[in-house]
């Protein structure tokens, strides 16, 4: 999987140095479009957007897997990107923040954040829109979250289940009860 | 523009444009990931490398030795500066702990290192590989044992809406001693970090002996002086800009470590360096609020009218560093005839403590409204009756100085009904919904006004476009959009018409964001020089500019209607002045004032706190947009739920930091924390504030909801907790038998 740039290294220079950078080629589709980049073994997919392709919308907030705000939509699931490494998802079709709308073409949810003041500062903002399009996915598919009473039955979309999803996104600017109130708008229009 | 007499009727009364409940003009870039923020700026720095910062591993003490030899061979390294390179750099505006420079250690993760390579990852490996020998030394890191020696603060504390340490009126002892009904109560408040999503950043890059620096911060004219004394560089070889700041909350109001180490990092490796503090450096590298320990103490008669009130807080610091200034709402929120407000500042050696939205109030009105609740409960009085009984209308500290408008009661009559306060039962853990204890809770919100000169330049082009500059932030504030608003009001065209220019150093200096004074003054400004721009359209038009009325994109005056953009057919017009705010405005007590109410369920076996719905009514001068300054209401509301219920920076007291330094530690309210939350502002105008009638609101909502949520918990399981933040732990032991 790791592909065929990573040729063993040379034995005698692995006494010298063991932290060179191995590169890697790697190739995923991300907003569309193909395409190829040679990334250091340690990128995250996160920084192989912001800084490689410089695709910037995703934020690094913590780096950790902590907040949220480097969510992307890869292979129709929301992850975060900063805790992934950029050569695990060779093939992988990647959705950003800039794929899903641009200013003068919304996308309905960021069209609803807007209306409903779902942000404040916006450094969280393009990860709960990735994060709000796939919770939306995740409750039409019926997958089940932690405050889903009836695992026998197709969830429904409510507030709880919207909150509960999206706790992995955190805003410190405090914009929640609007953001609920934006995804029940997208929610309810599509339905 | 001088301020001196309070505003009368002009043009912002229209209200055809501000007051409107607008979306943000900036809202477009914000959800499509197309606003450009301090790290980002491939536009402007597309080659920039990459800095890396290293903290101390000691909280006191000196570095003895830093080792590079290893980090300066690995794969892409460019440049390493040492504080042991660099002599000791000077602070800026509001620094107290020295940010770079000289081998004294004065705070755990104080920065000691930036390593530039040509990669992010290759910058971290090699800073792993940098070995630093110190010369640990004793410190003070316990609050609780540093407030035995604490002194007493003297003079003004500092901060803006400070006094002195302590102030008395009457005989405080004597009445509280005579006082048929009494509460004396000691409380604790937390250490908070602000915890912005945006880590503090910046890219910088030297064009010659100039340096441009893409930042992250709430104060670029402050921030501009400040970097241009650090670098020892006059103020025109430095520019700062930032057009986008990803929240702030007091922690971005001065230069932090990450814009000194990517200016001095620029410099070594000659090409722009990009620098953003990592989320585990950011607790204990930059600046927190710090926690207090609150004494109140409240007298009354029987009727429950107060007759003696006093508030004493201590908090600790670093040397030179100011106190927490937890008592402020006190000398002004409750009328009694004798009062006595004091602070004590210990001496701590845990990072600097420093603004954090609504610093003083926050944590004092978390205190003194959970007193308020107890000493409603001794007295048999209902919480808000109590309340509305010891009103003032003046400052009770000097009575002859009246409030320039104070409906705190029509906050409380108001919040009451719409909640249904009057269905509450009084009697605490009485209710229960199945598996929960239901509590209902409430506190009054207070947070002065303040106002600072603010500068902007606005053009007209001969599209007929207004263009406004202004160094001003948006650090989620909605500062672009009521700056556009005050600009098209003015000009009497629609908002579509209007650009806003914010954040750069270039452009007029404003008031900056920062205790709740931004909207307002920064509008002002906008409106003073928006009043010189309508003089040049009049004058070239050919009007006289006392009649000429600006509307519909025309300018009117008796029989004649002239398109504005014709006043700037030939030629651009510019106007530039800024609003600045004499004595007068002191003449009066200019505050504002909110009432929180708050209904939470606490689970019966496990002592779960679940928030369940939220009310809090504004009364804040005029609302210059309803819609973005809802948003700063509940945002406050979001943060005061934290102080109430998770945030505590925990401090390991034998090495002296805070051990908690990430978002997975430092615990913040995520989504399913918050219910949906309702705000109501009353309608009025504060003539005494500003041109705008305008005052601040972005510090008001945080303003008192702890105590409404603490008071709500009481409510539900009559367990009073004094020391925050109210966690299951503290309820567990006590809670009423389940069954």
């Amino acid at each position: 999987m790791v592909g065929a740039a990573a040729a063993p290294r040379d034995p005698g220079a692995r006494t010298a140095r063991t932290d060179a950078p191995v590169l890697v080629p790697v190739t995923f589709t991300v907003n569309g479009e193909r395409r190829t980049l040679e990334l250091d073994t340690r990128t995250s997919l996160l920084d192989a957007a912001r800084e490689h392709l410089h695709l910037t919308g995703s934020k690094k907030g913590c780096d950790h897997g902590q907040c949220g705000a480097c969510t992307m939509i890869v292979d129709g699931r929301r992850i975060n990107a900063c805790l992934t490494l950029a050569i695990m998802h060779q093939g992988a079709e990647i959705t950003t923040i800039e794929g899903l709308g641009q200013p003068d073409n919304l996308h309905p949810m960021q069209a609803a954040f807007i209306r409903h003041d779902g942000y404040q500062c916006g450094y969280c903002t393009p990860g709960q829109i990735c994060s709000g399009v796939a919770v939306l996915e995740e409750i039409k598919a019926g997958i089940p979250s932690h405050v889903t009473a009836d695992l026998g039955a197709a969830p429904q979309v409510t507030e709880a289940e919207i909150r509960e999803r999206m706790s992995g996104n955190i805003c410190r600017c405090g914009a929640y009860s609007n953001i609920v109130e934006a995804m029940t708008e997208v929610a309810g229009a599509r339905a | 523009m001088k301020f001196d007499s309070p505003a009368g009727l002009n043009p912002i009364d229209r209200l055809k444009v501000v007051g409107q409940p607008t979306d943000r003009i900036d809202g477009k870039y914000k959800t499509t990931g197309t606003a450009p923020y301090a790290y980002e700026r491939h536009d402007v720095a597309p080659d920039a490398a990459y800095g890396y910062v290293i903290g101390s591993a000691i909280a006191k003490g000196r570095v003895h030795r830093i080792d590079t030899a290893a980090a300066q061979a690995a794969p892409g390294v460019i440049a390493i500066v040492t504080t042991l390179d660099t002599p000791r750099i000077e602070r800026g505006v509001m620094n107290v702990a020295y940010l770079f420079g000289g081998d004294v250690i004065q705070h755990y993760h104080q920065a000691i290192a930036v390593v530039v390579a040509e990669t992010f990852e290759q910058a971290r490996a090699a800073s792993f590989l940098v070995k630093v020998d110190y010369a640990p030394e004793a410190g003070a890191f316990d609050l609780t044992e540093a407030a035995k020696s604490a002194e007493p603060v003297p003079a003004d504390s500092g901060e803006g809406s400070g006094g002195n340490g302590e102030e008395r009126v009457g005989d405080f002892e004597g009445a509280f001693a005579q006082a048929p009904v009494t509460l004396d109560a000691t409380y604790t408040t937390a250490d908070e970090s602000h915890a912005m999503m945006e880590p503090h950043a910046t890219t910088a890059a030297w064009h010659g002996d100039k340096v441009t620096l893409w930042t992250s911060n709430q104060m670029i004219g402050w921030g501009h002086g400040s970097l241009a004394k650090m670098l020892a560089l006059p103020k025109d070889k430095v520019r700062l800009d930032a057009p986008y700041v990803g929240g702030g909350f007091g922690g971005k109001l001065f230069v932090r470590a990450d814009a000194v180490l990517a200016a001095l990092a620029a410099k070594a490796a000659k090409r722009p360096v990009k620098v953003a503090l990592t989320r585990p450096l950011i607790a204990n590298n930059t600046t927190h609020r710090p926690a207090t320990i609150q004494r109140v103490r409240i007298g009354a008669t029987q009727d429950g009218t107060i007759t003696a009130i006093a508030h004493e807080s201590t908090s600790g610091n670093l040397p030179d560093g100011d106190p927490e200034t937890a008592v402020n709402q006190t000398k002004f929120l409750y009328a009694g005839a004798n009062r006595l407000t004091a602070m004590k500042l210990a001496h701590l050696d845990l990072p600097e403590g420093n603004a954090m939205r609504a610093p003083g109030e926050a944590p004092g009105l978390a205190v003194l409204e959970v007193a308020m609740d107890e000493m409603a409960e001794k007295l048999g009085l209902d919480p808000v009756a109590f309340r509305i009984r010891n009103d003032t209308q003046v400052d009770p500290n000097q009575p002859d100085r009246a409030f320039s408008h104070r409906d705190l009661v029509g906050c409380l009559k108001l919040g009451a009904e719409r909640f249904g306060w009057a269905k509450r039962n009084p009697k605490p853990g009485q209710v229960r919904d199945g598996q929960w204890l239901v509590g209902h809770g409430m506190a009054a919100a207070f947070r002065n006004n303040m106002v600072l000169k603010s500068g902007a330049r606005v053009r007209l082009s001969a599209d007929g476009t207004v263009t406004v500059e202004t160094d001003m932030t948006d650090i989620g504030t909605g500062s672009y959009t009521i700056i556009a608003q005050t600009a098209a009001e003015m000009m009497g065209v629609p908002l579509d018409r209007v650009v806003a220019r914010l954040g750069d150093s270039d452009f007029p200096v404003s008031s900056g964001s920062g205790g709740q004074f931004g909207a307002n003054s920064s509008t002002a400004g906008v409106y003073a020089a928006c009043v010189k721009l309508r003089e040049a359209v009049a004058q070239k038009l050919g009007f006289n500019a006392t009649d000429a009325v600006f509307e519909d994109g025309e300018v009117r005056a008796g029989n004649r209607a002239i398109p504005l953009s014709q006043a700037a057919a030939d030629g651009e017009l510019v106007a530039e002045d800024a609003i600045e705010f004499g004595k007068f405005s002191k003449t009066q007590q200019v505050s504002t004032f909110g009432a929180h109410f708050v209904e939470v369920a606490v689970d019966a076996y496990t002592a779960e706190v679940r928030v369940r719905r939220m009310l809090a009514v504004c009364a804040a001068g005029r609302i210059l947009n309803p819609k973005s300054a809802r948003s700063q209401v509940i945002g406050g509301m979001v943060m005061g739920t934290g102080a109430a219920l998770m945030e505590e920076l925990a401090v390991d007291t034998k090495r002296g930091f805070f051990a908690n330094h990430d978002l997975a530690g430092y615990e913040v309210p995520v989504h399913a924390d918050i219910p949906h939350q309702e705000v109501i502002f009353l309608d009025e105008v504060d003539p005494m504030s500003s041109p705008m009638k305008a005052k601040g609101v972005g510090e008001l909502g945080i303003s008192g909801v702890g105590a409404a949520v603490a008071n709500a918990i009481y409510n539900a399981t009559g367990i009073r907790v004094r020391d925050y933040p109210i966690t299951l732990d503290k309820l567990l032991d006590r809670m009423p038998d389940a069954a």
